[in-house]
């Protein structure tokens, strides 16, 4: 029941609680870390705690993949903000295939196409990701498959 | 002399944030169908929040609303490709005809 996972959790809720309360007093405290326990235990009752509620392997490499994902997001902004002032926008829609294994890993993926403008995951079944881009440019991006090898790598990390 | 800078940094970033939040909005209308201005929305959600957030952040000071501010960011981050992909997958089982060309086998 104290694995990994469940003190990882307690520990992520303590502290967003912690920041949102602001008073310190002893009374206050306690009553935090009864909720966030009572928290917990509810999760693990009812099996909500596995690696998809929780991936705690990404962990180690989260930080370099969240920051190489703000540079992408950064690029496809001012690409994004060109086509709509230039009015040269050419919609496509095409099918990917995603070499992820697990369903965090896909999720991941998914919601990194669809978080960079440009580009959308507009159906996903199995491994084959229907994607909607703005123009061809933003298209061969994703064909390129860069993200999917640095989320491949996110995935591989434990 | 880092009080005057902080001020012009987080200035520029709130003109930065008012720009791709005008162009997205410009977006939203110009753009020709559902798929495509969701898009336009994507840009509202990343790069204006942020830059908006940025700057709020810059001219709040140290303290514990910074950290609130940073969190604002984040969660904005986790739910809108949420939001985006809902609305496109809606769209597509609905029947939407995206505007364009389709290329190769689609789902």
């Amino acid at each position: 029941m104290i694995n990994a996972k469940s003190v990882t959790l307690f520990i992520v809720l303590f502290g967003f609680w912690l920041l949102m309360s602001g008073y310190y007093t002893p009374l206050i405290l306690s009553l935090g870390v009864i909720s966030c326990i009572l928290c917990v235990y509810l999760t693990i009752k009812g099996k909500f705690l596995d690696n998809e509620t929780l991936p705690i392997y990404f962990f180690p490499r989260l930080i370099q993949y969240t920051l190489w994902l703000i540079k992408e997001i950064l690029k496809s902004n001012i690409q994004t903000a060109k086509v709509i002032i230039m009015k040269s926008e050419e919609p496509e829609l095409f099918s990917v295939k995603a070499s992820q294994k697990t369903n965090e890993g896909k999720v991941t993926y998914a919601n990194s196409i669809t978080l960079t403008p440009g580009t959308v995951t507009t159906q996903i079944k199995n491994d084959i990701f229907e994607v909607h881009a703005l123009t061809k440019d933003f298209g061969d991006d994703v064909r390129s498959s860069d993200m999917d090898k640095m989320v491949t790598w996110l995935e591989k990390s434990k | 002399m880092l009080d005057v800078s902080i001020e012009i940094i987080s200035i520029i970033s709130f003109i930065l944030g008012a720009f791709f939040i005008l162009t997205g909005s410009i977006g939203l209308i110009r753009l020709p169908d559902v798929f495509s201005r969701i898009h336009a929305a994507g840009m509202i959600d990343t790069a204006g929040a942020s830059f908006i957030i940025l700057g709020m952040i810059l001219q709040s000071g140290f303290s514990l609303i910074t950290a609130k501010l940073v969190f604002i960011g984040i969660f904005i981050f986790f739910t809108s490709p949420i939001t985006g992909h809902v609305t496109a997958n809606l769209a597509r089982k609905k029947g939407v005809i995206p505007v364009g060309k389709t290329k190769g086998k689609t789902l």
